[in-house]
């Protein structure tokens, strides 16, 4: 079997996907970064100050955890949960953010800039701007900021900057937009810690490599937990595709693992319910510097998406999840709305862990698939994110249920759509 | 010799700058825009950039922002702009340059928007989020060419050296001088560096150079005009169209800025 191409070629595509689409301004800055980005993740010292700080800063190596009541609850498949809801400040998205700080600083960048949908890369951003003594200004759509409002307390206690974006949609794509009309303008003192594996080159590979540690871990940690280094399947829930590339780069090479990436699949099919790029919808397009899968209409004007989940909600996938795709050694499908919620229920009271929604649309997958599978079999799941700030949310969908439950009992399955999908229903035909 | 750059060459003649108004497409409507585009050129425009309206606009600043959201919510496309420059370009007699975001040509199919526009009479393209870098990649010049319509980029403070040569070996027609690092739209006053960076740049390049962003009033169109081959205002005007947008004298107001906008590029 010929090794798969991972690294992107020198004008950053992976296949017919990346590239740098972008306007001139950000054109040489992107030029630096990834020269720098080249020449320091080489260097010893570099590399050393960036290992210390995960080791004990940031809590790593997270923990393998053998999910037993889970695994039991499912009677299939044994349940491996890779734990970086665990790593300080909640999620996964720190591994990104403290390399990219890092590298800021030895740009001479005094100030970094974020987008955040679930608040969880901005609260990373914010975490190591304040560690490294970085100023730091966070966008965020203002839909977001409502759902996700804890983490915009958190943001601020550290010192951030959030700036609500009213624009658009109000979600994750257009802090994205905003985030990059501040970095156009003020490119020469501000680095952008983009949080996923999206964007221009370097982003996608640069964002990868911090978060490859997941799985790199997660090998090591299963050869002495399950005495496997080859889990049968591994899952993650995919927005960007961050955690979901960081889990699966180490296993990309094993044939041996099935790999699965769970994409949000919201309310619906139509265009505006969902999240799923490979869902219907989904086509070839540019969107925030990358040629990748974009839900999009037939005039090439980007969709609007739902999920309740907020780190989901986006219409664009990683340009390297789209080459993965069609070389079919990732397997994209997708949960729906009701579907993560009851993982993230059957989670909290199986095994005492509140799992981020996001997360919870791997868990979901796994609730379809694990029964099916031998006891013999090791299903590894990237529990990317913890869910502390998704209890409101949870909380108001469950409510919402009762009550329509109350007023019409023969009628559950149809309320249970979240309001923003119905917010989302009119704006698309205000759009039409 | 395209009539794009037939524009500067009579320009040159006349010892003047060209102007170049910008306004959004279907902004708030397809049918006002022709009328808007007429009232430009009777008001003194060598050159129309009709910006197509894009969901995610990321170099476009507020006033930009709005425009395209108008646009897109009075269901304009990008097949009806071109229906709309098939039926207006020769009674206007001056260029239309498209101005875009690449998606909604990606989406098109460049073959497929490059046969199509060039049949309607548009004259250039320039794709704001398209380097030439990727437009090679993507075989969008050869394409373009084929059809006859100039591929105008866009150079900016932070371009290389490198950087400007590729951008001046892939344009045609003009190139596009960004005058600050930023987004489209006022910012009160124009960068200090602008003059001296546009005279190095000329004396590199052998296209004539547009200078835009952020050029609000005629003061700032004359300064830049004693420096550049050509004057780009977008977001100034577009703001005049949101805020006579309904009122009776829309059109007489749009020519009226134009006019006065155009008074002082005599060099």
């Amino acid at each position: 079997m010929a090794r798969l191409q991972l690294r992107p070629d020198t004008q950053g595509y992976f296949g017919p996907y990346g590239g740098r689409y972008v306007p001139e301004t950000l054109m040489a800055p992107l030029d630096e970064l990834a020269k720098a980005y080249d020449r320091w993740s080489r260097k010893r010292s570099f590399k050393h100050e960036l290992r210390e700080l995960l080791t004990h800063y940031a809590g790593r190596p997270t923990p393998l955890y053998h999910a037993r009541r889970l695994t039991e609850h499912f009677g299939g498949a044994q349940i491996y949960l890779k734990r970086e809801d665990l790593l300080h400040t909640g999620a996964h998205k720190l591994n990104n953010a403290i390399g990219q700080a890092l590298l800021a600083k030895t740009m001479g960048k005094q100030r970094v800039i974020a987008e955040t949908g679930a608040g969880q890369h901005g609260v990373a951003s914010a975490t190591a701007a304040a560690l490294l003594g970085l100023e730091c200004v966070v966008y965020m759509g203002v839909e977001d900021t409502v759902r996700q409002r804890l983490n915009v307390d958190r943001m601020e206690l550290l010192g951030a900057t959030v700036r609500p974006v009213d624009s658009g949609s109000r979600t994750l794509k257009d802090a994205i937009n905003e985030a990059l009309r501040d970095w156009v303008t003020n490119v020469r003192d501000t680095h952008y810690i983009l949080g996923s594996v999206l964007g221009p080159d370097p982003y996608p590979r640069m964002v990868r490599d911090f978060h490859r540690v997941i799985g790199d871990e997660a090998r090591r940690q299963l050869k002495k937990q399950a005495g496997t280094v080859s889990p049968d399947v591994a899952i993650a829930c995919v927005g960007g595709g961050s955690n979901a590339i960081g889990l699966f780069t180490a296993f990309i090479d094993d044939r041996r693992v099935r790999l699965i990436g769970v994409e949000a699949g919201g309310t619906g099919e139509a265009l505006g319910e969902h999240a799923a790029r490979f869902g219907p919808g989904g086509s070839l397009g540019v969107l925030h510097g990358t040629r990748t899968m974009v839900l999009q209409d037939g005039d090439g004007q980007i969709a609007g998406t739902h999920s309740v989940s907020a780190g989901l909600d986006y219409p664009a996938i990683g340009p390297e999840h789209a080459l993965l795709a069609d070389q079919g050694r990732i397997e994209y499908t997708s949960a729906n709305d009701a579907e993560a919620i009851a993982a993230f229920h059957l989670l909290a009271t199986t095994e005492g862990i509140l799992p981020a929604l996001e997360s919870s649309h791997a868990l979901a997958h796994a609730a379809k698939m694990a029964p099916l599978l031998s006891k013999r079999r090791v299903m590894l799941i990237n529990l990317s994110g913890r869910g502390d700030k998704d209890v409101e949310s949870v909380q108001n969908w469950r409510a919402r249920e009762e009550e329509q439950a109350d007023a019409d009992p023969a009628n559950v399955a149809e309320v249970a759509v979240h309001p923003a999908a119905r917010k989302w229903g009119r704006s698309q035909e205000e759009a039409g | 010799m395209s009539a794009i750059s037939e524009v500067f060459e009579r320009c040159r003649r006349e010892k003047r700058a060209a102007f170049i108004p910008f306004l959004t497409a279907g902004d708030p409507d397809l049918e006002t825009t022709a009328a808007l585009m007429q009232a430009m050129a009777d008001g003194g425009a060598d050159l129309i950039e009709l910006g197509v309206p894009f969901s995610d606009p990321i170099a476009d600043g507020p006033v930009i922002q709005r425009a395209s959201t108008r646009a897109l919510a009075s269901g304009t496309t990008l097949s009806g702009i071109l229906r709309l420059v098939a039926r207006h370009r020769d009674r206007l007699g001056v260029p239309i340059l498209l101005f875009s975001y690449f998606n909604p040509i990606h989406a098109r199919g460049l073959e497929s928007f490059a046969e199509q526009a060039a049949a309607s009479g548009v004259d250039g393209l320039l794709c704001v989020d398209l380097p030439p870098d990727e437009g090679a990649r993507q075989e969008f010049m050869p394409v373009m060419r084929r059809y006859g319509l100039d591929t105008v980029f866009l150079l900016a403070p932070t371009s290389t050296k490198e950087r400007i040569r590729r951008v001046a070996q892939y344009s045609t027609g003009f190139v596009y001088y960004v005058s600050r690092t930023g987004i489209t739209g006022d910012q009160g006053s124009l960068p200090k560096e602008l003059v001296k960076e546009v005279r190095s740049l000329r004396r590199k390049l052998s296209l004539p150079l547009a200078v835009g962003f952020g050029i609000t009033t005629p003061e700032q169109a004359a300064s830049v005009a004693r420096v550049a081959d050509g004057v780009v205002v977008g977001s100034a005007l577009v703001k005049l169209i949101e805020e006579k947008t309904g009122d009776d004298d829309l059109l007489s107001a749009v020519k009226q800025r134009v006019q006065e906008l155009t008074e002082g590029l005599r060099r």
